[in-house]
């Protein structure tokens, strides 16, 4: 394990930027849709007026309810210490973090679906269990995506991995890389409740996913669940560019393209929100397949391209 | 005391506690507490028989001449008995203390005293179990165990329903006892003696040895659960009381396990295709395990399926381990092995609590469906927090104890696939995105379990008159969430407990140097992000507290969207949240579903009922039971109920045995 001082302020541009992340998806799919649209640093005056806020708790609700927002947080700030960015490396890495990478996550779903459980409303109930469903079946493509990575540089580190996953470095294996990095672009959107999966826009219970999972959050409580979700796109987006943008070079260079990568990820996001139509429920399932199958591709081709 | 003595006092004090507990009678209060005064005694010596070897590495080995034909009393202990032998006597405890609590109320009886004998039986005869190393001695164990487990299966006699789920198990235990007697006979065909040391020198072939290996798997399979062979566990979990199925899935299940173990032990380097086979029927055993219990709308039903789940990725893990270790990756082979032994600890642990848990709150509502369950939490303030900590433990989720084997588990493969070439490699790779998404389904199947029944609103009047249930059900229940978490939270300290046995199975001789052997290192990291959650955690709740105070904090309805329900029957329930997961697994998985819609403008009632049928039972069980009846039918002229009949028939046995005698 290693856990070095100076890298502790990799999660600072995560902490920071990561609300800005869901202001430039939301810029985007202004723009695209010819409206003047909320200001880039909208989702901080929500989180700022949110945390100023008292609360309102359903009747039905338990500890559970009160205590899922924060372990979801702490499970998600933590999955943030695995992670490099750019030129720092991860405040926290050893072999096999990528495993921890992704029950971190589950941790913070699970909190999050239970507290939904807990107000007893039939909306919930249906949020939780669509979240649940969908999130099951991208789980076989996310960790087939860190496999292939990890069989790449022969790493179990996510720091090591995407520390050395340039993309230069790839060569002859480009089509492995382009193919494992669509299947992890297909999961960054199911998991963050994107459309075509998700709509974080729509306006009817019934249709919702994440957002009828967090109906009765309010105040603090929900600060902590839209940060961790801004914190969860950041992370996805993280692995995504670290990917996908050459490293090396001087240190200023390389942080520069890492945050304009997460930028180009985040117009991509709301070019791909406001250009696609929702899926139908029922085809959700296949639209994961089709990840696992894209990541199973890119495990086939660089495995029987050789060794590294 | 040497580690022997403590070993076989353990046993005595069992086989002792058994008849002091029929000696009770009527009095079946103190038979429970005869049973817990020995579990907790035999626990305290089996601790101390088997510590000194774990920390050693070193057993003992004695033999002693029997009566029985091709029998010795042949009793032994390496890391492998050791660990388990431990792992039974302790899990003991609390199934026993807590079925003092759960049986209280069926008032004094001497069934229940007799009920009681049965359950030492059962430990001692596990206990026996893991010592034997005569095969003889261990197929008269291993149906001790068999048979003290039907009895306390059939507790509830009176109901129907019991009776026939008790004897489908009494059928499959036996069918796996048939195979077992099988690989004894055949194994010990040439040595003329069935003590462990000479069949593991027996010369056998490389088709022998796929032959002991297979009825190895199919009689050991078929105790562990594994897939197809797991069709008695779904039926027998949830007939049997509650404390009897904690012990039943969580401890006996594992005898399979151990079974297959000692086996591999003593066939010595494994062929790869082995590693294969354990590989894909774990992974078969793990995903259809989830899927079904996903489709279960019985609590304890849906538990035992996750049993087969679990002990799918318990086997997941021996297989990554033998095909590693095939490949000559034997540090790899180490770590799989090592998550695979712990997983049987784990899986020991929170499967008891949750079926404490889950058995506590379908006695106290009178249901097991959970369709009439919910609100349990706030009803049940103990029962609910334990059921949530074992949730969570066996999703596999840090900081538990699940996430520490499922991690060395993946480890393995990950370490395999990356390290290894070929096929070796592919196969292990094949088998990470299996894992990851039993772990998705399974984490949806315990946010559906613990949502429905415990969280939210009741949805029938039994769940809402809930009470909590004696402390002699949630001291136990408490105790093992403590376990859970210590071992998921201190978990360098308890891998030493396996790594004997885990080096041993891995093929390398000796026994580690140092805390922590080369492979295991980054788990002490695993830990301290486990620590370092649990102190976020405590961050942000101290955060959110300061915040909201002093701030305006109400209570009001759940949003409803302008119509609250109007019952709590209009919850989401439990068949309704496995929809959007089963709906694309309809045509693999061929539910028979009964639909009778709202009709007309003013419609009156409308039902749905769906029910998901077991293709092993289908495919596998109902067939051999067929065969076997048609068998058994052919020796039905034999019966006529005529005494002469039977006389007759002495007389010709005796004559038959006078003329043998006589002509060898």
């Amino acid at each position: 394990m290693t856990a070095h001082g100076w890298n502790a302020l990799t999660v600072l541009p995560a902490l920071v930027l990561a609300p800005l992340l869901l202001g430039i998806i939301g810029k985007t799919k202004a723009f695209v849709g010819g409206r003047q649209g909320a200001p880039l640093l909208q989702p901080y005056r929500d989180l700022a007026r949110l945390l100023g806020k008292g609360a309102v708790y359903s009747r039905t609700a338990t500890w559970v309810f009160r205590a899922a927002p924060s372990v979801s947080l702490a499970a998600i700030l933590l999955a943030c210490l695995l992670l490099p960015a750019g030129p720092l490396g991860a405040p926290l890495a050893f072999p096999g973090d990528l495993i921890l990478f992704a029950y971190l996550l589950a941790l913070a779903r699970f909190s999050v679906v239970a507290g939904a459980m807990d107000t007893g409303s039939s909306f919930e109930g249906m949020g939780a269990s669509r979240e649940a469903a969908f999130s099951a079946f991208a789980e076989p493509g996310f960790f087939l995506v860190l496999g292939v990575l990890a069989w790449k540089e022969q790493a179990l580190s996510l720091g090591t991995i995407l520390g050395g996953a340039d993309v230069l470095s790839w060569g002859g294996q480009m089509p492995a890389l382009l193919l494992a990095a669509a299947a992890l672009f297909l999961v960054l959107l199911a998991e963050n409740s994107r459309i075509p999966v998700d709509d974080p826009a729509t306006h009817l219970e019934l249709t919702m996913i994440h957002e009828v999972l967090v109906l009765d959050h309010s105040g603090p409580d929900l600060a902590f669940i839209l940060y961790g979700s801004a914190l969860k796109m950041w992370l996805y987006g993280a692995l995504l560019v670290s990917l996908l943008v050459p490293a090396g070079g001087p240190a200023w260079a390389s942080a520069a393209l890492f945050l304009g990568g997460m930028a180009g990820v985040a117009v991509f996001v709301g070019v791909v929100e406001s250009v696609m139509a929702r899926l139908r429920l029922d085809r959700v399932p296949r639209f994961l397949g089709l990840a696992g199958v894209l990541a199973a591709l890119a495990a086939l081709l660089l495995m029987t391209g050789g060794q590294p | 005391m040497t580690s022997e003595a403590c070993a076989l006092a353990a046993l005595g004090i069992l086989m002792g506690g058994a008849v002091l507990a029929l000696a009770c009678g009527r009095k079946s209060g103190a038979a429970g507490l005869v049973a817990v005064a020995a579990s907790a005694a035999a626990a305290v010596l089996g601790l101390c028989a088997a510590l000194p070897v774990l920390r050693a590495g070193t057993g003992w080995a004695s033999q002693a001449p029997w009566s029985l034909p091709w029998a010795t009393l042949s009793l032994g202990m390496d890391g492998l008995s050791a660990y388990f032998l431990a792992f039974i006597l302790v899990l003991a405890v609390p199934a026993a203390a807590y079925g003092r609590g759960y049986l209280a109320h069926h008032g004094p009886s001497t069934w229940t005293s007799a009920s009681w004998a049965f359950f030492q039986v059962l430990v001692a005869s596990m206990a026996l179990v893991v010592l034997a190393r005569d095969g003889v001695l261990f197929l008269i164990a291993w149906e001790g165990m068999s048979v003290a487990s039907f009895f306390l299966v059939i507790y509830d006699h009176e109901r129907p329903e019991v009776r026939s789920d008790a004897l489908v198990y009494l059928v499959a235990t036996h069918l796996g006892a048939a195979a077992l007697m099988a690989m004894f006979g055949f194994w010990g065909s040439g040595t003329g003696s069935l003590t462990f040391d000479a069949l593991a020198a027996a010369p056998l072939g490389s088709r022998a040895a796929w032959a002991v290996f297979l009825l190895a798997l199919a009689g050991f399979g078929s105790k562990a659960g594994l897939a197809p062979f797991h069709v008695w566990l779904p039926r027998a979990h949830p007939a049997a009381p509650s404390h009897v199925s904690a012990l039943m899935s969580g401890v006996m299940i594992k005898m399979g396990v151990y079974g297959l173990m000692r086996v591999l032990l003593m066939l010595g380097p494994p062929p790869l295709g082995w590693g294969y086979t354990l590989l894909a029927m774990g992974a078969l055993s793990a995903v259809g395990g989830v899927i079904y219990a996903l489709a279960q709308h019985d609590l304890k039903r849906l538990l035992a399926y996750h049993s087969v789940e679990n002990v799918g990725i318990i086997t997941m893990g021996l297989g990554a381990g033998l095909v590693a270790r095939s490949a000559g990756m034997e540090t790899v082979a180490v770590v799989a092995l090592c998550g695979s032994l712990l997983h049987v600890l784990n899986h020991g642990l929170f499967k008891s609590l949750l079926f404490y848990s889950g058995g506590a709150a379908a006695q106290a509502s009178g249901t097991r469906d959970m369709e009439r369950l919910g609100g349990l939490l706030r009803r049940m303030p103990v029962t609910g927090a334990a059921f949530l900590a074992g949730a969570v433990a066996i999703c596999a989720l840090p900081p538990f104890n699940g996430f520490v084997s499922e991690w060395l588990v993946y480890s393995g493969l990950l370490g395999g696939a990356l390290q290894g070439q070929g096929v070796p490699s592919a196969a292990l790779f094949v088998a990470i995105p299996v894992l990851a998404l039993v772990g998705g389904l399974a984490l949806a199947c315990f946010a559906k379990a613990a949502g429905v029944v415990f969280l939210g609103e009741p949805r029938s009047e039994g769940a809402s008159a809930c009470k909590e249930v004696s402390p002699w059900m949630t001291v136990p229940m408490v105790l093992t969430a403590l376990a859970c978490a210590g071992v998921g939270l201190a978990a360098p300290w308890v891998i030493a407990t396996v790594m004997p046995a885990a080096r041993a199975l891995a093929g390398i001789p000796g026994i580690p140097v140092g805390s922590l052997p080369e492979g295991m290192a980054p788990l002490s990291a695993v830990v301290l992000a486990g620590w370092a959650l649990l102190a976020l955690t405590g961050i942000l709740l101290g955060a959110r507290r300061l915040l909201l105070r002093g701030r305006t904090v109400t209570e009001a309805p759940t949003w409803g969207c302008g119509f609250t329900a109007a019952t709590p029957r209009m919850q989401y329930t439990a068949s309704s949240f496995a929809g959007p997961l089963l709906a694309p697994l309809a045509r693999l998985m061929r539910p028979s579903l009964r639909t009778k819609r709202p009709k007309g403008i003013f419609p009156k009632s409308a039902a749905f009922r769906s029910h998901y049928e077991d293709p092993a039972d289908r495919g596998l069980f109902d067939p051999a039971v067929r065969l076997l009846e048609r068998l058994g039918g052919a020796l039905r002229p034999l019966q006529h109920g005529h005494l002469q009949v039977y006389l007759l028939y002495v007389l010709l046995t005796l004559v038959a045995l006078v003329v043998w005698e006589v002509l060898s």
